[in-house]
């Protein structure tokens, strides 16, 4: 049966692995719900967190074709009761309905929501949790005039997770992580003739 | 043409003086002397010009073949590394150039050959501006890349190349591609050298090997009552044809091939048994359901090899060994897995399996070989009907040519018949575009294979279909005086196809009847000799000639226009319900 799955991935910083990550999942027709890169543990190797609905199966076989990849350090799955994992999510709210209507304070408080900007016209609250806690805000502040809403990807902590520190060791400290080089041209083409 | 003066890249400690100013390209073409790069294939334009001009300067250091097409480059690089066992080079420019490589790079990946591909790129302020020739050839080709990069900035390149070279060859190989952008190419930069490469702090190219399931695995061969090999390409990759033939003679085990490790082991070796899937040999097909442990080498499961999965040796346990812990698993359940270089894994093994022999087992498969050879074989390879066959013309070049000459197969019928008769006496001598089944492969692999061993028989052997892919490269073989021997299969159809629409679609013959140019006509107008023969009296005499013949030679050979290739296993079919007829 499908079910979900937290992949996490250990990177080198390079342009392009987003890439080369993400069509290992499209070329099985997989769609990702959600993705995150961010740092990790360690300075200079950076983190995947990317969820998706697969049987276990084929999630195993596709973990090991991700860490076959040369700028993959590592790369783990895990079912959602072995991790610990949030969303943020921000809310924009008419600030006279919040001001005016009792109840829905009282449904923040209750959804532990916090403001996070308060101006004449709008507010912004930030609730983090869950899907289905993030969720269920947005149907009840819907009738007050929700105005704009997003989600954050999923970042989740592996429970039996040591760390990445001791796998580095493995992989050997004497280099460091490569610097990422950008293409510094980019805004330069007016200077130069070219054919 | 001017380019921007560049500041050392940031965070790059400052260099010591009176070291050289060389360009970017000049970089790249001393990266390959350091490499032991010898040769090249490729094609100029517009965006590669400036390494072009650096290589004006070392033609007598680096020999530059020019292709016809980008593709043939890269085939033809392909084919080098198949027949040198090195890593084999391609410069295109960008845009179509770059493009034109991509079947070639999908066909190096399928089939784990090492390459370093350099593409030249626009200059890099012009990246994402639509500029005239520019593409993004790094997102086109990291489906089908082991690795690739942009280089925009020159001081980037000898590290850059040394990291290409060595994860091409590394572990298992596979075709790297490096982008140039313009600028970097004539960037000048203070040179401090080349480092070769032999560490990247992300890659594995080999697992640790885990002596505990070697163990494990050596038990289960010494408690095996009908045990059987299979390998692939592993063995080759690896260079662990000796090690291969110890292990099976100590432990008296058949073995078969998938067509990517054929000639690893020599066709006349007692315990060689054949060649496995959906073309191969009855027995191996049959008894791979029969056996009760299955000793897969360096080979990859293929659904071609395995038929239907799920009646696929599931009476057998299951040892893989693989260098690619990805592979273990993939496609078939391992009892045990020896992940490692089988260089390193087999003499492990071999030291630890009693010498044994299975007589019994072994009579099953020359049983079952007799039983192919009256229904499949004779007819093949001596017909009674008055057209020739593909078979006796491959048994003919195999009384010639001993088994000692390199055979480059293309796709299609004749591949499976070339593979299938075919004799060989020492490895790497077969080229095939076994995964991707690229046809139009081996004319340009050919050439290849010829550079990269250019003391041995080179012969491909195409079909009609396939020569007009990519036949454009004869000019390449004129003008690169490369002596390879062509031998056309012509039987006036794209014949696999046609027997797929026979067996499996009522005859309804959909656009496989293909008219063919005066082959022998098109060869002389590249001034390379030729001659088409139809009749089996002409056969041996023609086979002499173009064999004798110095320099390249084209045969056309005429032969029968529906006959079909067995034994086959039907798609969907499992191996035992493979058909003689």
């Amino acid at each position: 049966m499908k079910q979900e799955f937290t992949v996490t991935v250990y990177t080198e910083n390079q342009i392009g692995l987003l890439n080369r990550i993400a069509i290992m999942f499209s070329r099985r027709k997989i769609n990702i719900e959600s993705l995150n890169t961010s740092p990790s543990e360690i300075e200079g190797i950076h983190r995947f967190t990317i969820v998706i609905n697969e049987l276990e199966e084929v999630v195993k076989k596709l973990v090991r074709q991700i860490e076959k990849q040369v700028e993959v350090l590592k790369a783990y799955y895990n079912t959602n009761d072995e991790i610990v994992w949030q969303e943020l999510a921000l809310y924009k709210v008419p600030t006279d309905v919040i001001a005016e209507k009792v109840k829905v304070e009282r449904l923040l408080r209750e959804y532990g929501a916090r403001a996070v900007v308060i101006r004449k016209d709008y507010t912004v609250f930030e609730t983090t949790g869950q899907r289905e806690e993030i969720n269920k805000l947005i149907t009840v502040l819907e009738p007050y005039g929700l105005i704009e809403f997003v989600r954050s990807a999923r970042v989740a902590i592996i429970k039996a997770s040591k760390g990445f520190h001791d796998k580095l060791k493995e992989f050997e400290k004497k280099e460091p992580s490569e610097e990422v080089i950008e293409n510094e041209y980019l805004g330069q083409g007016d200077q130069v003739f070219t054919m | 043409m001017s380019t921007i003066e560049k500041a050392p890249a940031k965070g790059k400690t400052e260099k010591k003086p009176a070291v050289q100013s060389i360009s970017g390209s000049v970089a790249v073409l001393e990266a390959f002397l350091a490499e032991g790069v010898s040769t090249i294939f490729g094609y100029p334009g517009g965006a590669i010009m400036p390494i072009y001009d650096a290589l004006y300067d070392y033609q007598e250091k680096l020999r530059h073949i020019l292709v016809r097409h980008e593709q043939g480059g890269i085939h033809a690089a392909q084919g080098y590394a198949r027949s040198s066992g090195e890593v084999g080079v391609v410069f295109a420019t960008s845009g179509p150039g770059a493009t034109n490589l991509v079947t070639g790079l999908a066909d190096a990946m399928i089939d784990s050959t090492p390459l370093v591909c350099v593409t030249g790129q626009v200059f890099a302020h012009l990246l994402g501006t639509d500029a005239f020739q520019e593409t993004d050839v790094i997102n086109i080709t990291t489906p089908v890349t082991k690795w690739n990069y942009q280089v925009t900035d020159a001081t980037e390149i000898p590290a850059v190349m040394a990291k290409a070279f060595y994860i091409a060859r590394s572990g298992r190989p596979g075709p790297v591609l490096i982008d140039i952008t313009k600028n970097a190419q004539l960037q000048k930069f203070d040179y401090e050298g080349y480092t070769k490469c032999d560490h990247v702090r992300s890659y594995r190219p080999a697992p640790i090997v885990r002596k505990e399931y070697i163990t494990e695995a050596a038990k289960l061969i010494n408690e095996a009552e009908r045990p059987f090999v299979i390998f692939g390409q592993g063995v080759i990759l690896g260079k662990a044809e000796k090690e291969f033939k110890a292990f099976i003679e100590k432990a008296g085990i058949p073995a078969a091939w998938t067509i990517m490790g054929l000639s690893a082991l020599p066709s006349d070796h007692p315990l060689n048994v054949g060649m496995l899937g959906m073309h191969g040999n009855y027995g191996p097909n049959v008894l791979t359901n029969e056996c009760d442990v299955l000793i897969a080498i360096g080979m990859r499961f293929d659904d071609r090899v395995t038929g239907r999965l799920d009646k696929y040796a599931k009476q057998a346990k299951v040892i893989h060994l693989d260098i690619d812990p990805a592979e273990v698993d993939k496609n078939v359940k391992t009892a045990v897995p020896v992940w490692g270089d089988c260089k390193e894994t087999l003499p492990l093994l071999t030291a630890l399996v009693e010498q044994k022999v299975y007589p019994s087992w072994l009579q099953k498969f020359k049983d079952m070989m007799k039983q192919e050879e009256e229904a499949c074989i004779i007819p093949e390879l001596n017909p009674t009907t008055e057209q020739m066959t593909m078979g006796e013309v491959i048994k003919v070049l195999n009384e010639l040519t001993g088994g000692d000459a390199v055979i480059v197969t293309d796709v299609g019928q004749h591949q499976m018949v070339a593979c299938r008769y075919a004799k060989f006496t020492q490895s790497k001598s077969n080229i095939t575009s076994g995964g991707l089944g690229t046809m139009g492969y081996a004319l340009p692999a050919a050439i290849g294979a010829k550079v990269g061993a250019p003391n041995r028989q080179v012969v491909a052997i195409i079909g009609d279909g396939g020569f007009q892919m990519t036949i454009q490269e004869l000019g390449t073989i004129m003008q690169s005086e490369i002596d390879v021997k062509i031998l056309i299969l012509n039987n006036q159809f794209l014949g696999m196809v046609r027997q797929w629409q026979q067996l499996f679609h009522d005859k309804r013959y959909s656009f496989v009847d293909i008219a063919s140019p005066d082959f022998v006509q098109v060869a002389k107008g590249y001034n390379i000799p030729g001659k088409s023969i139809s009749k089996r009296e002409e056969l041996k005499k023609a086979l002499t000639e173009m064999l004798n013949t110095k320099g390249a030679y084209l045969l056309e050979v005429m032969v029968g226009k529906e006959n079909n290739v067995f034994p086959m296993v039907p798609q969907g079919c499992s191996v035992a319900e493979i058909r003689l007829k």
